[in-house]
């Protein structure tokens, strides 16, 4: 009664991709642009883990905990260039890093 | 009662932390103060950490709440706290460009949403029994998750370790006072 297949976890994936997705592409604050990001990874593991257990084979798990390594790194680097911009710029605003701007 | 939650148990599950994971997602994308936007990411990490769960995925549950839950979110509050934010107040929400976001996204859904339609509800597990073995042995999740971790992925699993330290000096490099 009421199975919750795969194509819900694919639907709900997809919801939260387009949401992070959005807020990648329309947000000038660069800590949301980072939150933002964390949330696609995130729908990235939800389709990852939906397959692994369709299939019974635990190479999905094994490939979303390298996707939460991506993940770590990425927020630790993408916040230290946070706070280096923060210190150039006084702001947090993506579109105030106007240096390479020809 | 018991014959109740027995049939629609994991549905019922399933959808309250759809729904909160969804409504996480939206307030991280609309909230002015990254603050709030953070905590309600803290929510979808939760709720994504239980739907983990309902798929046989124990070690992966328990994983998305110590680094997501612990560790990036407390990077994400710390940096919030550390940069001054009052100057925000005045400013527009979102960006110059953001109508091509939009539009972008929206062919993204349009895309989504074809594929979507006419998708059966997808198979059940065909043998979910191969998410907590070991060659046919039955083991815990993580037992099996490590054996093969260790086993068919070794060298991935160095990469990222490397990977991770790569990552903690460019942090420190960036963060560095000079």
């Amino acid at each position: 009664m009421l199975a919750i297949g795969t194509t819900h976890y694919l639907v709900l994936g997809a919801i939260l991709f387009a949401i992070g997705l959005l807020g990648i592409l329309t947000r000038r604050n660069m800590i949301t642009v980072l939150m933002s990001i964390e949330l696609v990874l995130n729908s990235v593991n939800l389709n990852l883990i939906a397959f692994s257990y369709q299939l019974g084979d635990l190479t999905g798990q094994i490939f979303a905990i390298f996707t939460i390594t991506v993940a770590a790194g990425e927020a630790a680097v993408g916040l230290g260039i946070l706070v280096a911009l923060f210190r150039l710029h006084n702001t947090t605003e993506l579109d105030r890093a106007t240096e390479l701007r020809g | 009662m018991a014959e109740f939650f027995a049939a629609y148990g994991v549905a019922i599950l399933f959808y309250a932390f759809a729904a909160i994971a969804v409504g996480g997602a939206v307030m991280v994308v609309t909230m002015r103060n990254p603050m709030y936007g953070a905590l309600s990411l803290l929510a979808t990490f939760l709720s994504v950490a239980a739907l983990f769960l309902l798929r046989n995925a124990e070690f992966l549950a328990v994983v998305q709440v110590f680094v997501y839950g612990g560790g990036i979110m407390v990077l994400f509050l710390f940096v919030i706290m550390l940069v001054n934010l009052h100057r925000l107040k005045e400013s527009s929400l979102f960006g110059e460009y953001s109508f091509v976001g939009v539009v972008v996204v929206g062919l993204l859904a349009a895309l989504f949403v074809a594929i979507f339609v006419g998708l059966g509800s997808g198979a059940p597990a065909a043998d979910d029994a191969g998410l907590a073995s070991i060659d046919g042995e039955a083991v815990g999740n993580v037992q099996a998750v490590a054996w093969r971790l260790y086993t068919d992925h070794l060298l991935p699993f160095e990469i990222a370790s490397l990977f991770l330290l790569v990552a903690m000096i460019g942090a420190v490099v960036l963060g560095r006072k000079n």
